[in-house]
């Protein structure tokens, strides 16, 4: 089992809710993302098995989706956004930059396993650009100082 | 605790009493609901269940002129009065909350700063068209939008505004917050629907519209996070005094994300019709383009919409005056750039970022986007051939109106609009193999 007795209760729980069962997969999908930090289809089997939908169905909405990384990240999954108003105020100098300084490119993830680095489409922040999201959480208005500060936190936190 | 920090134009609400979606966004406790409470709210929800038929609710709706924030522009007490009356399926509404339109950060402040507001409107809205399971589909990046959404939806529970029985008025209304996975496609209402059906988000033939047969093939209503949010206020005040906000067609206030080369990007609520030119230059505003540079187009309504030249910036805020000039109000997403961009660079931005999200259900965009990708990169990167402006042309005139859902239109308007604004700039770029202007994208 991949999935921890939490998250299995989580999805259940939530699978209650809906009129109908189905409804429960992207939900599901996001709490399994959450505890493992990706999805594969031997957790798409589990979720099957705890909402009891096809596994298939499961695995045909999880491929849809590009939330969830589909092969295991970093522990810290940087996502820079490059869409227009982030790109206007420079997302690609910052992409630049990060890569860089974690001396990887896009893509890929460190040799420690600390950082993977990727672009994203807009995630609604463009008033506060450049931005990016790592794991949870978002970090906006971005200077060089600041990711400067923001990697070095990540990397005493690790 | 969590804040974000984009400027808004509170301050200026709290003396203004007219502008109401972002009055109380800078008060660091309006999530909580008893900080809602003690600033009106849920009192809108108390005397529609308690005072008013469903039908009053929705004349209400109709007579001050609402119309839907989320793009289409579409009046939304004429849609709750969809719903079929005599239906034996359970009805639901549902607050679209994906917002992912490139540009547009309006929702999340709201959902952030005062989500008993949305559950509120949310509330009024399911009474009005007989809902008794709502949802808010909000879009899976926004962790803390989700946060705060769960943790008002145990509020209102706990204090009786959602549950069986409502404050003794018969009324049973439950609510479900439901998180998406990171698709744009999945903010058009029908691929919504699959989506939340637990399908791929690809979008459905309309009609039979969803006010018709929705969610689970039941009467479903749609709705934006801000048309839902001033659903309240109407109650509250009545319709007339929110048509006698804005324009006649364009009624009410609009709250504008302003983003790209201004001086204070942020949102700002204003009355439909506002001046874009103010909206960019007023100090209490964007004050003005980054570096004192020269303005070189907007785009007024999000990453969907027609671009506009700095000749075309008298224009008003609202459905109507946008239209005349070839555009949209969309989203109200307004990204302004200056002389030192590429148009060209900006429009591969776009196409890329379209191609990305068509869901693939239908040819035309599918392909379509595609080809203009590949097309638009090459001119970007100087291996641009004669030829190439017409064939994007041709393509664009493929797709435009060929769609099942609004997407494919998206994706080629503002390309159209790019051409005929700036085509001797895309010329050169072919013929030279460079940019005509020298661009700076750098960050600090």
């Amino acid at each position: 089992m991949i999935l921890t007795e939490e998250s299995t209760n989580q999805i259940r729980e939530k699978a209650s809710q809906y009129p109908q069962r189905k409804s429960a997969i992207l939900p599901a999908l996001t709490i399994a993302y959450r505890q493992v930090g990706h999805l594969n289809d031997d957790i798409y089997k589990e979720i099957s098995r705890v909402i009891r939908v096809p596994h298939v169905e499961v695995a045909e909405a999880a491929t849809f989706y590009t939330l969830f990384p589909k092969q295991p990240v970093g522990k810290y999954l940087i996502q820079v956004c490059h869409n227009i108003s982030c790109a206007l105020l420079g997302a690609d100098s910052l992409v630049a930059y990060l890569e860089q300084k974690l001396g990887i490119k896009k893509g890929e993830t460190t040799p420690d396993k600390l950082f993977t680095l990727v672009t994203v489409e807009c995630l609604g922040s463009c008033a506060t650009a450049p931005m990016m999201q790592i794991n949870q959480d978002y970090y906006e208005n971005l200077t060089r100082e600041k990711v400067d500060g923001i990697l070095e936190e990540l990397k005493a936190k690790a | 605790m969590f804040y974000s920090p984009v400027i808004t134009n509170a301050t200026e609400a709290v003396s203004n009493d007219r502008l109401h979606l972002l009055r109380y966004a800078e008060d660091p406790d309006q999530h909580k609901i008893e900080t809602y409470e003690a600033h009106g709210g849920y009192v809108a929800w108390k005397k529609a269940m308690n005072g008013m038929s469903p039908e009053a609710v929705i004349e209400e709706v109709k007579k001050s002129g609402l119309r839907g924030r989320g793009g289409a522009g579409f009046p939304a007490g004429v849609k709750w009065g969809f719903v079929p009356k005599d239906s034996p399926k359970p009805r639901y509404l549902i607050c679209n909350a994906d917002e992912s339109e490139p540009g547009t950060c309006k929702d999340r402040v709201i959902m952030e700063r005062d989500p008993h507001a949305v559950i509120e409107g949310m509330a009024i809205a399911a009474y009005a068209v007989g809902c008794h399971l709502m949802f808010i589909y909000i879009r899976g990046e926004f962790n803390h939008c989700i946060g705060r959404m769960e943790t008002a939806n145990e509020e209102a529970y706990a204090k009786g505004y959602l549950g069986k029985n409502i404050h003794g008025s018969g009324y049973d209304l439950e609510m479900i917050v439901h998180t998406g996975g990171g698709a744009y496609i999945c903010g058009e209402e029908t691929a919504l629907l699959n989506s939340l059906e637990g399908e791929r988000g690809m979008t459905r033939i309309r009609p039979p519209f969803p006010a018709i047969e929705g969610l689970y093939a039941c009467p479903t209503i749609v709705n934006n996070v801000e048309t839902l949010v001033s659903v309240p206020h109407i109650i509250n005040r009545g319709g007339d005094w929110y048509r006698s906000m804005g324009t006649e067609k364009s009624t009410g206030t609009k709250i504008f994300s302003l983003s790209g080369h201004v001086k204070r990007p942020g949102n700002y609520e204003v009355e439909m019709g506002f001046s874009l030119k103010k909206l960019i230059y007023d100090p209490a505003y964007g004050d003005g383009i980054l570096g004192g540079k020269k303005l070189k187009g907007v785009i007024p309504g999000g990453a969907s919409t027609p671009l506009l030249t700095p000749d075309m910036i008298e224009v008003k805020l609202d459905y109507e005056s946008l239209a005349e000039v070839g555009s949209m109000l969309g989203s109200g997403a307004v990204i302004v750039f200056h002389e030192e961009t590429c148009i060209v660079w900006v429009i591969q931005r776009l196409i890329h970022f379209f191609r990305h999200e068509s869901c693939g259900k239908c040819t035309p965009c599918r392909e379509g986007t595609g080809w203009l990708e590949q097309i638009i990169r090459r001119i970007e990167q100087g291996l641009g051939k004669p030829g190439d402006i017409e064939t994007i042309e041709e393509i664009c005139g493929n797709i435009l109106g060929r769609t099942i859902c609004p997407l494919g239109d998206a994706a080629v308007m503002p390309i159209q609009s790019a051409i005929k604004h700036w085509r001797e700039e895309w010329q050169y770029h072919i013929d030279h193999k460079k940019c005509q202007v020298k661009s700076n994208y750098e960050f600090r």
